[in-house]
């Protein structure tokens, strides 16, 4: 859990892409997928969905890192999309009204048609 | 449940970066013992992050330490884990502690300030006992 967190990066278009942090999501941690995130939006990916699905714990550090990518989302008119959250993760987000502004989903699948504007 | 054992483990972490995932471990292994499901004991997980985080940062301790007290017991025969967070730093009011709001943080410089908030909604009780001579945060988990 101490390990430096990793953000591998999937662009299935030029539509969405995917985030898949695998650690614990704190300072350093929220730190390396903004870089990630900052580098597709400078690229025009604006809609981007962040794979929970190796993260067991977002601190509070990290989850306003989280709410940073968010601003710069909105700011370009994009959407961000949280899927396969622990129970736990996702009670926390709900907890703190991060659920208003960006949708989160139990599977890749539908949080793909979301972004890509397929779905309400 | 059968009759229960009290268990209490005693832990000095250092204010080091990073160092509050110490306290998780021990978590983990009374959560493990008390039978709690693996999502009880994450949300316990994250209300210590929170603690340990909010000590780390903001008691000015001058021994640069926490400490952190965890018992796993029972009570009228409902199972616990209870999570005391100890410094020994310049203390708060938390009646003084703004809640806060999503939509407030989103756009402001301030994003920070959510530590409370997630540990009194993780956790089924927790009382906060703080001074000048520092600051107890004592939580508590039901099976």
């Amino acid at each position: 859990m101490s390990e430096r967190l990793t953000v591998t990066v999937e662009r299935p278009d030029q539509i969405v892409a995917i985030l898949r942090p695998d650690g614990y999501i704190n300072a350093s941690g929220g730190e390396e997928i903004a870089k990630e995130a900052y580098v597709l939006l400078g690229d025009g990916v604006v809609n981007l969905l962040l794979d929970l699905e190796r993260t067991r714990i977002v601190n509070s550090i990290g989850i306003s890192i989280l709410i940073e990518i968010l601003e710069k989302v909105l700011d370009q008119k994009g959407r961000l999309a949280f899927c396969r959250l622990t129970p736990t993760i996702e009670k926390t987000f709900q907890i703190m009204g991060l659920a208003q502004y960006a949708r989160l989903f139990p599977a890749v699948d539908p949080a793909l048609a979301w972004l890509r504007g397929e779905t309400e | 449940m059968p009759s229960f054992e009290r268990r209490e483990v005693h832990l000095t972490l250092p204010i080091v970066r990073d160092m509050e995932i110490a306290a998780t471990a021990q978590v983990a292994v009374l959560g493990e013992l008390l039978q709690m499901e693996r999502d009880q004991i994450d949300e316990v997980k994250l209300a210590v992050v929170e603690a340990c985080i909010n000590a780390f940062e903001h008691s000015g301790t001058p021994d640069r330490k926490v400490e952190i007290e965890f018992v796993a017991d029972e009570k009228s025969g409902r199972p616990f884990l209870e999570v005391g967070v100890i410094d020994a730093g310049c203390g708060f009011d938390p009646a003084r502690v703004a809640e806060p709001v999503i939509r407030e943080k989103i756009h402001s410089k301030e994003k920070r300030g959510w530590g409370l908030k997630i540990i009194e909604s993780l956790m089924d009780d927790v009382r906060i006992e703080s001074g000048e001579h520092g600051t107890r945060i004592v939580m508590r988990k039901y099976l």
